[in-house]
């Protein structure tokens, strides 16, 4: 069994840049023990003292708030997308598309 | 990206981090919202009652407890809204000292989301953003699309598929990219925080939220200054994402502390609709946390099913002794039509929480008749009119002849004797 586990830019600077990647774990509980062996700044920074997810992160599978799905208990299926997301994400300095509009490289700088 | 100020910076509500000014919300440390946080000490003296009056008739007079850029001159008019004593509603409802905060004519879109995208625009402007965007119920969506036109701003805005009409052509009428996404609030904000993300853009509220936010603490302001520089006993306030409820005691706090007005403890009620009630669901169970709804209700202006402010809110409201109340649609429309009937406002499904919730607390005894007490009424009516479809016969046109009018005018007489005698028991 694998699942699709999506992190945003403001955690991929734990995961050495990855911001998409597979897993095998069973539920939530079990992806963040992964967290611990596979990228342990990552969990460093997403677990509080009490080693669960810290308030601030929403977890999505397949779309759908984890916590509607019964939370730590559901069990992920083969082929889900896990996506966690800070409550009030967004904003970096380094965003890297730029579709329809001109996009000025110096405005970012200082950042 | 970003920008040097001595008198203000984004500070980590959790861990205290500071992060001077940029167009960032979460911190990277501990991932709690960032807010921003002033050098009072810089500000006393020069902040005063006087200063103040000296300023123009709009939300700039407080332009030094902003965090507005240095040397940026705000266009707009924006707010000063009328505080209205609300003799007609209080005397309905059992409340003898009733004031109506009423941003249903907050220029330049009718809500009090003008407040807070004018303080946020002018830091996208400063942080060199040229497309800005939101997710919106429709009122913030309004007020982006409007203001950011006016700026040359280009502006992308998402909402859910199903707003309403008012709202979305409030929005196209601009020129602004409306983009309606098929799902609820909750997922037009997720997606705004990936799309944040990815594009540089600048989100008023996702990546400029601390900035936005500081916008709403002007209600505040407003309130104090209107009450001749005094502080309310009780505000009841509706409650979407959580954040206005807060930045309204912020300002409080702020005034008092520059001596401004006398120090009191101000009680805050939220309001929110029964079918999206997840911070009055906390309040009632005394949770530090937000169990997350799927909205349902007509006040989709406050359909935010998991609200970023939430457990902050909960969590204030009960520290200052007040409390949370949630009301039905039902109750929803006779708050729109009480407010309208006794104080002649007209105001959206929000509005309409708001009065239901008002009323009930009187009733169940969390306010005194006689404390003072500041309804805050945020959007307009005019953009939920099909809340109201079906309320109103349509009335049946009469001839226009004299005669045809009194025989009109005696037959609705009638009605009224008939429907009076029904209602009395003819005990008259």
């Amino acid at each position: 069994m694998s699942i699709k586990v999506t992190l945003p830019t403001a955690l991929a600077r734990h995961t050495d840049g990855l911001k998409t990647f597979d897993s095998d774990a069973a539920n939530l509980p079990g992806l963040l023990t992964e967290f611990d062996a596979k990228f342990p700044a990552l969990s460093a920074n997403v677990k509080d003292e009490n080693g669960r997810l810290r308030k601030f992160i929403n977890v999505y599978v397949n779309d759908e708030d984890i916590r509607f799905l019964g939370g730590d208990a559901h069990a992920f299926e083969d082929g889900d997308e896990v996506m966690l997301i800070p409550s009030i994400a967004g904003g970096h300095c380094g965003a890297r598309r730029w579709l329809s509009y001109p996009y000025d490289e110096s405005i970012m700088s200082g950042c | 990206m970003s920008y040097s100020c001595n008198l203000y910076e984004l500070r980590c509500n959790e861990c205290g981090k500071s992060f001077g000014n940029r167009p960032l919300s979460a911190c990277d440390e501990c991932l709690a919202p960032l807010e921003v946080q002033y050098d009072l000490e810089q500000i006393r003296g020069k902040f005063t009652r006087e200063s103040v009056a000296a300023g123009p008739a709009n939300i700039w007079r407080y332009k030094a407890l902003l965090p507005i850029p240095e040397g940026y001159e705000p266009d707009l008019p924006v707010g000063f809204t009328p505080l209205v004593r609300a003799r007609g509603l209080g005397k309905r409802i059992g409340a003898s000292n009733l004031y109506v905060k009423n941003d249903s004519v907050c220029f330049p879109t009718l809500s009090f989301k003008d407040r807070v995208v004018s303080v946020a625009l002018a830091n996208a402007q400063a942080f060199g953003f040229t497309t800005v965007g939101c997710s919106s119920t429709g009122n913030l969506a309004n007020s982006v699309a409007a203001q950011s036109a006016r700026l040359g701003l280009k502006a992308c805005i998402l909402v859910p598929a199903d707003l309403e009409a008012a709202k979305i052509l409030n929005t196209q009428v601009y020129g602004a990219q409306l983009v309606r996404i098929d799902g609820n609030y909750d997922h037009v904000n997720r997606l705004c925080t990936q799309i944040a993300d990815e594009y540089s853009w600048g989100f008023v509220n996702v990546n400029l939220r601390p900035y936005y936010a500081e916008g709403s603490k002007t209600v505040g302001y407003e309130i104090a200054e209107q009450l001749g520089w005094k502080l309310p006993d009780n505000v009841v306030c509706p409650m979407a994402g959580g954040s206005l409820i807060r930045k309204i005691k912020k300002a409080f706090g702020e005034l008092i502390a520059l001596g401004l007005v006398e120090p009191k403890k101000v009680r805050f009620f939220g309001a929110q609709a029964t079918g999206c009630s997840p911070i009055s669901t906390a309040v009632k169970q005394g949770w530090d946390y937000i169990e997350p709804q799927k909205p349902n209700t007509i006040a989709r202006s406050l359909a935010i099913g998991n609200p970023a402010d939430g457990p902050a809110a909960a969590k204030m409201i009960r520290e200052t002794g007040g409390w949370a109340e949630d009301v039905s649609d039902v109750e929803i429309v006779a708050g729109i039509q009480e407010l309208a009937e006794t104080e002649g406002i007209f105001t959206e499904t929000a509005g309409g929480v708001t009065t239901a919730v008002t009323a009930r607390l009187y009733a169940h005894g969390r306010i005194s008749p006689d404390e003072t007490t500041v309804v805050c009424i945020t959007g307009n009516g005019l953009k939920t009119t099909d809340a109201l479809e079906g309320r109103f016969e349509e009335a049946v046109p009469v001839k226009p002849k004299l005669a045809a009018f009194d025989a009109y005018i005696k037959a609705f007489d009638g009605n009224l004797d008939a429907l009076e005698l029904e209602l009395t028991g003819g005990a008259r």
